[in-house]
């Protein structure tokens, strides 16, 4: 959203405030809008368009953990189990009573919201490292007992298969169906995600982020505030477990183990704690991380290694990679692409007088 | 029928007795960086797979004598420990907790890539110069690398608590960890012990490495080890060397014993859950530990 303003005359809060501060902006976004609903579904391929869907299922998963980590300075490293919650809850309503996706996925992601609240609890009396490594118990307490109740897992392989959803006597199918029902679910925690950070509850998050006994004293109700800011950013994750079911038409707790909460901490990491925007960026290049390393080592990694051997370092690439870029910004950029984003605008801002 | 109960307990209590001194040492690595530095090492675990690694690889692939293998584990991790301070947590000195919790997690995907990627993904076997066949004595069932580990622990134990109750540099240590401005201020080069403290756990990370390679052999699932590291250091509380002893103890007899008497019920998997479930009782009840020092800060 590259603007050029002369000036910023805010007299009221309505105005500061505002989703939109120029007109400029609101044109930037019917752009995007017509990019991303017109453009792209109809000139890319199916290929493409999947590693758009996974794209779309992990802006959602960021944005949530975002509000918990970056907006209400909580951490929470079970962010994967929470979402395996929402995908078996989901997964099991659809099979066993046949519910449609519209009633399991808001089920599957209430479930995660509570699960993801009793895993919060702790956050009252402790934080910091002690939260981390109660969150981390609560991931291996979550992917144990789904893996071990058959009840949940629904067998031995703990798998469940879902049917397409369907909408409106349409059945989802294709990557391209597929592209627009994540869309839609995109644009919703897009928007919710910037309401709330603006809204009562966010301006709360951020007082308890900043420092939460302050935040108490100028009475801030921390008690509900934080076990509000687990249950929604645990929401998030479980809506994002439920798609991410429907996209693989399996549930299986494989897909969500602890490497999934790391990878979401990367996400927004990279892209910028405590920022809409930055979880974007953060899951677009946490997604697309390892498909361009195959690529390459695909391409040319046959010049230097034998076949055998880039199979080997393809994975073991992703990983060195993956933890050398979240070391690389913490060290050189804590505010992540966001940040980065930001100076390349106030570049251009004054661009060509820069002085 | 009560007679091979009671052998069946006594079996699993050595058992967990063993297995949680041989934890002990690993968490021994986690606590001196804490104590020290008040940095969490999330790749406590990894550290311990790469010395396995090193000196799986020096024993193997180059053929080197066992004393060189070990000598290179140590060296390797110590030189390791001094550059990962430099380079790395000394930036992050002063900043929120998170950041020092992702960089080490980061660290942890790292080593784990770069280990399988220099010296392959197979499982290495380091052999060191102990009897397989266990030592059997009445009920108890005590193979011999278990007893090297123990003695290990204990035998670091021992080394710390001189180390931090006698000599100059540990006492220096200590007051790096109470307070770094009056440390600083006292004319302590605090950054130097930084630096010794994660020394320090390169030198106990190999020789967890070296044991637990050798009895569960070397690959990247060798990083798991470190999982234990959590339950047994919020048990024993994050700063305290007996606690690493004690709350390994605790965790290796609960899961031995849970597995034992569980396991044939809930189908498998009780090892890798009891740990956890103890320390949430921990973090709930004494959220400090055994040991630990009494200012957690709480909100």
């Amino acid at each position: 959203m590259i603007h050029r303003e002369c000036g910023v005359f805010k007299t009221t809060y309505e105005a500061d405030m505002a989703l939109y501060p120029l007109p400029i902006a609101r044109w930037t976004v019917a752009a995007i809008a017509v990019l991303m609903f017109l453009m792209l579904p109809l000139s890319v391929e199916e290929y493409y368009l999947s590693i758009v869907n996974l794209i779309s299922i992990a802006v959602i998963g960021a944005l949530g953990l975002n509000i918990l980590v970056g907006y209400t300075g909580q951490i929470s490293v079970g962010h994967g189990a929470f979402m395996s919650v929402g995908a078996y809850t989901a997964a099991n309503f659809a099979v066993r009573l046949d519910f449609p996706f519209w009633l399991s996925l808001p089920l599957g992601g209430l479930m995660a919201a509570a699960v993801g609240a009793v895993v919060g609890v702790p956050s009252l009396r402790i934080k910091g490292l002690y939260l981390a490594i109660a969150t981390l118990a609560g991931q291996l307490i979550i992917e144990w007992t789904i893996n071990h109740v058959t009840f949940i897992s629904g067998g031995v392989q703990a798998s469940i298969e879902v049917p397409r959803p369907r909408l409106f006597g349409y059945t989802i199918h294709s990557q391209r169906h597929m592209y627009f029902f994540l869309l839609f679910f995109v644009v919703l925690a897009l928007v919710g995600t910037m309401n709330l950070v603006r809204s009562r509850i966010g301006r709360a998050f951020v007082a308890i982020r900043d420092h939460d006994i302050a935040a108490e004293i100028i009475g801030i109700n921390i008690f509900r505030y934080k076990l509000l800011a687990f249950a929604i950013s645990s929401f998030y994750a479980g809506v994002t477990g439920v798609l991410y079911t429907y996209y693989l038409g399996v549930a299986n707790y494989e897909q969500y183990q602890l490497v999934v909460s790391i990878d979401y901490l990367a996400m927004i990491i990279i892209g910028g704690l405590g920022s809409v925007l930055g979880s974007v960026f953060g899951a677009i290049f946490v997604t697309l991380l390892p498909i361009l390393i195959r690529y390459a080592m695909e391409a040319f990694g046959g010049i230097l290694f034998s076949a055998s051997a880039v199979l080997n370092i393809i994975p073991n690439l992703r990983l060195i990679l993956f933890g050398a870029l979240i070391i690389l910004f913490l060290v050189v950029e804590p505010e992540g692409l966001n940040r980065l984003w930001r100076n390349i605008r106030t570049y251009f801002r004054v661009w060509p007088f820069a002085y | 029928m009560l007679d091979v109960d009671w052998q069946f307990f006594v079996l699993l209590m050595s058992n967990g007795i063993l297995i949680g001194l041989m934890y002990s040492l690993i968490a021994l690595g986690f606590v001196l960086v804490y104590k020290a530095t008040d940095a969490i090492n999330f790749a406590q675990g990894e550290f311990v797979m790469i010395a396995g690694f090193v000196a799986a690889a020096f024993l193997g692939v180059y053929g080197a004598p066992l004393w060189l293998a070990i000598a290179a584990g140590l060296a390797g991790m110590v030189g390791f420990g001094f550059g990962l301070e430099r380079v790395v947590l000394r930036r992050l000195i002063g900043r929120p907790i998170i950041a020092v919790v992702m960089a080490t997690i980061g660290l942890a995907a790292i080593l784990r890539g770069v280990g399988p990627l220099t010296w392959g993904a197979e499982t290495k076997p380091l052999p060191l110069p102990i009897r397989d066949e266990p030592f059997v004595w009445g009920p108890l069932f005590i193979p011999p690398i278990q007893l090297v580990g123990a003695a290990v622990s204990i035998g670091f134990l021992v080394a710390f608590g001189w180390f931090f109750l006698k000599s100059r540099r540990g006492i220096a240590m200590r007051a790096v960890a109470d307070s770094q401005q009056v440390a600083m201020a006292m004319g302590i080069n605090v950054e130097r012990y930084f630096a010794l403290a994660w020394a320090m756990t390169g030198v106990v990370s190999a020789l967890g490495g070296i044991i637990w390679g050798s009895l569960i052999g070397v690959d990247v699932f060798l990083a798991l080890v470190g999982f234990k590291v959590f339950p047994v250091v919020i048990l024993g509380g994050l700063d305290s060397i007996p606690g690493a002893i004690l709350g390994g103890l605790i965790i290796g007899i609960v899961e031995n014993v849970a597995a034992g008497y569980l396991d044939p019920y809930v189908g498998g998997g009780t090892k890798d859950f009891a740990p956890y479930v103890v320390m949430i009782l921990a973090l709930m009840f004494r959220p400090y530990g055994i040991f630990g020092k009494r200012i957690i800060e709480r909100v």
